[in-house]
């Protein structure tokens, strides 16, 4: 070795790598094809499209003048989402971020896009929360109107709309007042609490032709938008089953909110907040808690089986059911309440059809399964169950292949579509996690499928359900959740309530847009007609 | 080190072994750049987010940045092709060892395997303060110190030349 020239030998030694390299190349492209081979072959079959949001137009042009009434825990938020946040909340936020970089709160409400809007108007029956209101609505020098009673806030020409954050009982009659006063509606769900009201607010806003939106913001959420692309190209197959559910253990979860210390008869109109429901002596508890009671809210009906509904329907556009059937009781929360804190409720669509794999007439019909208990909060998940797949619905959409599906028979005899692993997992957020250890690559088979939430940002799905409606004021457009969907989710909730108080499968007489197998004096009796 | 001086100090037997090693480590840094390399939705963002232990926060504001994300993700992808060629064919060898010992000390660091911590990411073993990051960059520390790029790979075909 000590010869100055490379011989032979040495160069073998130098160059042992190649023969590795080749077999590397070899071997990486050989593996590649596979993974990709199959990956490819089932988005053929899928041919799935990540779906693109609802375009909105602009908010050039003359500031938009909103009110809100019922500036309570929800009406902060909503208000916060068109660019109001509340002094208290800016602090806290700051706080948090500091103590942990993960919480980008703060930074995703000062990035968010100007909507060129202004608080004019605050409306709440307690004084103390009106005025943390005009606070938060309170910038560039231009403070808000304060109001106790909504209907002299209306009266206020300089007003162009309103959000409605109160209690379910007063949705209605304040809708139906609003549109009459000429001002566009964001309500918040449950859009009304009884049946009749639900009729006459839905030909109110009808008539008056204004831009009204009911509050599911998650219409906006990028994957439900995916799954309605999905299920439309028949990727379950026949749909035959909706599993929806509830499942909450704290005590805020179950309405026992903060009584405020200042709540008394001199800082609350009592009477206005009672509106249409029964008179009752001023009681702090039904004023802060008032969804523990059907006189003021909607149970679990008008609270969370609303949002399990809406997002099925945004999926499925299955609109009001055949019939329904609802029970359960209060079993975890035995406090003076009298809306159940445990309940099912079934909802029957024979009718529903979307598509099937199978010959032609064999499938029709789907039932919907609402089940909830304030008493346990094991995440059961969102599953809509076809003859070819089960979904997954969530922020993610994951799909499971069935054993026995007709269209996937020869994927699956072939091995290209596993049982074991989630044929296709989409999900909006992420790009993908990888690392040098991980063995991940089926787990996250969704790597090559990136579609994040609005221009690679993370966005409050409320601002953007905010944002559309404001843009629909503007610009003309459709909203996503509008009157034809809300008078869709109201008379489904209440056909739920109704079944469960008064103890009948309740029907639904489309044409003339009444319950059927309840008389209304049975209505009456429990409060919902 | 003085080129083939060194090799008498080896038997045949640590100089292959040795070698094996080199080219083990450098084929799965190799193929761990080439696999994120060819699928364009990658990035290193979800595993940042996952990170658990003292240095978590360093971790997560790399993330939360998209343009420093960006050079992450960069300076991994080649880091992992560069180093992994490096370690394969005996180039640059000690260069090599030394880069990849800081990737795998990144990777160690961003998910220790402490008492009590748990990651979204699923592993496929069980890991008490010691994973296959901490052995895989204590095995280029010995390559560090048990350099064989002069005795079979290019830094030795490469030194001979310039001697010439």
């Amino acid at each position: 070795m000590s010869s100055n020239k490379i011989n032979r030998r040495d160069a073998i030694k130098g160059l042992a790598a190649i023969p590795v390299l080749g077999a590397f190349l070899l071997g990486a492209d050989a593996k590649s094809d596979h993974d990709n081979g199959i990956k490819q072959e089932i988005l053929d079959e899928l041919n799935i499209e990540p779906a693109t949001p609802n375009p909105t137009g602009s908010m050039n042009g003359d500031v938009l003048r909103v009110g809100i009434i019922g500036y309570g825990g929800r009406g902060e938020h909503l208000i916060r989402s068109i660019g109001f946040a509340s002094p208290k909340w800016l602090a806290d936020m700051k706080e948090n971020a500091a103590k942990d970089p993960k919480d980008t709160r703060l930074r995703d409400y000062l990035e968010q896009e100007n909507l060129n809007v202004q608080l004019t108007a605050v409306c709440d029956a307690f004084d103390v929360r009106g005025e943390l209101g005009v606070a938060a609505g309170t910038k560039d020098g231009f403070k808000p109107k304060q109001y106790r009673d909504y209907r002299k806030m209306l009266e206020d020409p300089n007003l162009d709309a309103v959000v409605i954050a109160t209690p379910d009982h007063l949705h209605a009659p304040m809708v139906i007042a609003a549109v009459q006063a000429g001002k566009h509606v964001y309500v918040e769900k449950c859009m009304t609490h009884k049946v009749r009201e639900t009729v006459e607010m839905y030909d109110a806003v009808k008539k008056s032709g204004l831009v009204f939106q009911l509050g599911h913001q998650h219409r906006q959420t990028a994957s439900f938008l995916t799954a309605r692309e999905l299920v439309k190209k028949k990727v379950l197959g026949h749909i035959n089953l909706v599993q929806t559910n509830t499942n909450r253990n704290d005590d805020n979860g179950a309405w026992q909110w903060e009584i405020h210390e200042k709540g008394n008869p001199q800082t609350i109109d009592w009477d206005l907040f009672l509106g249409n429901a029964p008179k009752i002596p001023f009681n702090a508890e039904h004023y802060f808690r008032w969804r523990k009671w059907w006189a003021y809210g909607t149970g679990l009906s008008g609270d969370l089986l609303t949002h399990d509904y809406d997002r099925i329907n945004c999926v499925l556009e299955m609109g009001i059911p055949a019939s329904c059937s609802a029970s359960g009781g209060i079993y975890t929360h035995r406090d003076g309440r009298d809306v159940p804190d445990v309940f099912q409720v079934l909802m029957e669509y024979p009718d529903f059809t979307m598509g099937a794999t199978q010959e032609a007439g064999k499938e029709k019909g789907m039932t919907f399964v609402y089940s909830a208990t304030l008493g346990n909060q094991y995440d059961r998940g969102t599953l809509l169950m076809g003859h070819d797949a089960t979904l997954e619905l969530g922020e993610q959409l994951v799909i499971h292949a069935d054993p026995q599906s007709t269209r996937y028979k020869d994927m699956i005899e072939k091995g290209s579509v596993s049982l074991e692993v989630p044929m296709y997992a989409y999900d909006p957020r992420a790009k993908g996690v990888d690392a040098v250890t991980g063995a991940t690559a089926k787990y996250f088979a969704n790597k090559g499928l990136m579609y994040t939430y609005r221009d690679g940002k993370r966005v409050d799905s409320t601002f953007l359900h905010l944002r559309e409606w404001l843009s629909a004021i503007r610009n003309g457009h459709k909203v996503s959740c509008g009157l034809e969907e809300g008078f869709q989710e109201a008379i489904s909730a209440h056909m739920a309530s109704a079944s469960f108080l008064t103890g009948k499968r309740v029907e639904w007489d489309a044409a003339n847009r009444k319950l059927k197998n309840v008389s209304d004096s049975e209505l009456a009796g429990v409060g919902m007609l | 080190m003085n080129g083939t001086n060194s090799i008498s100090i080896y038997t045949p037997a640590q100089t292959w072994l040795l070698v094996i090693l080199r080219m083990l480590i450098g084929w799965h840094l190799l193929y761990e750049g080439v696999v994120k390399l060819w699928n364009p939705g990658w990035s290193a963002g979800g595993y940042l987010m996952d990170s658990q232990g003292p240095f978590a926060n360093l971790f997560y504001k790399m993330a939360a940045n998209p343009s420093v994300l960006g050079v992450v993700d960069l300076l991994n992808v080649w880091g992992l092709i560069l180093v992994g060629l490096g370690l394969l064919f005996g180039l640059f060898t000690r260069l090599a060892c030394v880069g990849g010992i800081l990737l795998l000390g990144l990777y160690f660091l961003s998910h220790p395997a402490l008492i009590g911590v748990q990651y979204a990411m699923p592993t496929e073993g069980s890991y008490l303060f010691v994973n296959k990051n901490l052995i895989e960059m204590a095995a280029l520390c010995v390559l560090l110190v048990f350099p064989t790029g002069m005795m079979a790979g290019l830094d030795g075909l490469i030194s001979q030349w310039r001697s010439k």
